[in-house]
């Protein structure tokens, strides 16, 4: 049962490869996911920038690519990764539809952080005469960061969950070496000790993120 | 000087095809350094009223001038900044929860990107007046309900506003919290000389602070005037219920019951306020006239710094004796109205 073709190294290498793609596409889809979750909030109707078009063009848009599952969302778009990376393999190949999938799902997740802020504290903020990007700032943010920290903890694991996926594709990864090691060559050790890896990782994001998000609720 | 008008203001919302009418046709004034109190059951529309007047919402039509000028004129960035001269306390306070009780107090300076220095010493300073300052660090959930609202009017008056508005900001209060309020509120008014306007559906609220009201009922001002007239003789139904909320004004049932009525007796509901209510006018009454005076009810309520006497006086006497007794009452600065018992 310990027997394994695959050597430390590689594992070494694919957690590092699992960790960077989660990195990349969360860094660059919470720039997209964010501000794009802050507009659906201030533009939707009673919102302190209501507008009719953003809101009707924003929404749908978030709903169209969400509603993609990321296995099809993946191969579905392999002429557009080209175009960008210059290939349709490896990992920064898979980093594309990883963006993709993931920044309108961080901008639900932070859209429903937002809506949760206590309208009053929004009124408070326009009785004081601030400007909508005060509002946004002063107010929407720092109340909704506790929250916000939870939003990017469970987008974080829906990440992971889709690098592995990127796996199947060559994506690099420990989903890859599940894919071509444990499912393919029937090697358990390689299955379990991917499926370990994802443990950890998980675990180790879910706690961290309950301690800051705990910790920026002040309690 | 006119601090806040209201001129012929309206307000609809229209959702579907429902039209409200929130508010119609209100004209109000409220001076410079009044402590300006409207009253109303829920619903009644005061909560919008007072929004009106800083705007955060708009009317349908009329005009609010708010330290004379015309808010409908106003760019967005003029609103603003006039918004800074008008301070609002809430009915759930609106803290940030995420920050500090100082940030919190902070929050309107930084917002007008004020010195680092000059905010500390504001801060500290409005700490200091509603007596919190050894709270600076702590956070709103650390404190009770009462602390909340003096750190919701501290924050509303760093900006140095010449307004402070006050929606049901008792209401979520004990009535004990509430009176250490509303006595701050007091000294606010006081002190800063700010113009307060005070929405509440507790008419205690009123008869402790407000020199002028307004109450409202189906989006209408339905009486207006200064809290001692309005207490001494509410003229509509709605208003006579809020007044007997904290003045017993009736003759009382028992009475009632075994009041003799003859052919030559008369009731009369006497309301006197201010120095008069304290000569001693009865004993005059039945010293000087042939009449003579059966105290049904009476009742003596400080408003204002004033005093309020209600009395149901119920008089006897021969031919135009009566008549006699109460215009000596009437002179005395009595306001008699006759009533059938």
């Amino acid at each position: 049962m310990f027997e394994t073709a695959v050597t430390l190294d590689q594992f070494i290498q694919a957690s590092i490869d699992t960790l960077y793609m989660v990195g990349m596409s969360l860094l660059i889809g919470s720039l997209i996911g964010i501000p794009l979750g802050i507009a659906i909030v201030v533009t939707r109707p009673g919102g302190i920038l209501q507008n009719k078009i953003i809101y009707t063009v924003l929404n749908p848009i978030i709903n169209i690519v969400r509603s993609v599952p990321f296995i099809i969302l993946m191969v579905a778009i392999i002429p557009f990764t080209r175009i960008v990376v210059g290939t349709s393999i490896g990992t920064n190949a898979a980093i594309v539809p990883l963006i993709i999938f993931i920044s309108p799902f961080i901008a639900r997740l932070v859209e429903n952080s937002l809506l949760e802020v206590n309208p009053g504290i929004i009124e408070a903020a326009e009785s004081m005469g601030a400007t909508p990007f005060q509002v946004i700032w002063h107010f929407l943010l720092p109340e909704a960061f506790g929250s916000l920290i939870l939003s990017i903890t469970t987008a974080t694991i829906g990440l992971i969950g889709a690098t592995a996926m990127a796996g199947t594709v060559g994506g690099g990864g420990v989903g890859n070496i599940a894919i071509i090691y444990g499912y393919q060559r029937f090697d358990t050790f390689a299955m379990i000790a991917t499926v370990v890896i994802l443990i950890i990782f998980v675990q180790g994001i879910q706690s961290s993120g309950n301690v800051l998000a705990r910790k920026a609720r002040k309690e | 000087m006119t601090m806040i008008e209201m001129r012929s203001i309206h307000k609809t919302y229209k959702r579907k095809n429902i039209t409200t009418e929130a508010l119609k046709e209100i004209n109000l004034q409220v001076e410079e350094g009044d402590i300006f109190g409207v009253i109303g059951y829920s619903g009644a529309g005061k909560s919008t009223l007072v929004r009106l007047v800083n705007y955060l919402e708009r009317p349908t039509g009329g005009k609010v001038i708010v330290d004379g000028q015309e808010l409908d004129k106003m760019s967005d960035s003029k609103l603003r900044a006039m918004k800074k001269q008008i301070g609002m306390i809430f009915q759930h306070f609106n803290l940030l929860e995420s920050k500090t009780i100082f940030d919190n107090v902070a929050i309107p300076l930084i917002l007008s990107k004020k010195p680092k220095a000059e905010i500390k010493k504001r801060v500290m300073e409005l700490l200091e007046f509603i007596g919190l300052s050894d709270k600076a660090k702590s956070y709103p959930k650390e404190l009770s309900g009462g602390q909340k609202q003096r750190v919701g009017i501290a924050r509303a008056l760093a900006s140095n506003p010449k307004i402070l508005l006050c929606d049901e900001a008792t209401s979520a209060l004990d009535p004990q919290t509430t009176q250490s309020i509303l006595q701050l509120l007091k000294r606010v008014n006081q002190e800063y000389n700010i113009t307060v306007m005070i929405i509440t559906h507790e008419m205690s609220v009123i008869q402790e602070v407000c020199n002028r009201v307004a109450v409202m009922e189906a989006g209408e001002i339905i009486e207006q005037g200064s809290v001692l007239d309005v207490f001494g003789h509410p003229q509509h139904p709605t208003t006579k219920s809020f007044v007997q909320t904290v003045i017993h004004n009736n003759i009382p049932e028992s009475v009632k019951r075994t009041l003799k009525q003859t052919d030559n007796s008369r009731v009369f509901r006497l309301e006197i306020q201010g120095d008069s209510a304290s000569e001693p006018i009865v004993n005059q009454l039945m010293k000087n006239y042939e009449v003579e005076v059966n105290i049904l009810f009476a009742n003596m309520t400080e408003i204002q710094e004033t005093t309020l006497v209600i009395m149901y006086l119920q008089f006897e006497g021969a031919g135009n004796d009566v008549e006699k007794a109460i215009q000596f009452l009437v002179e005395k600065g009595a306001n008699m109205e006759e009533v059938t018992a």
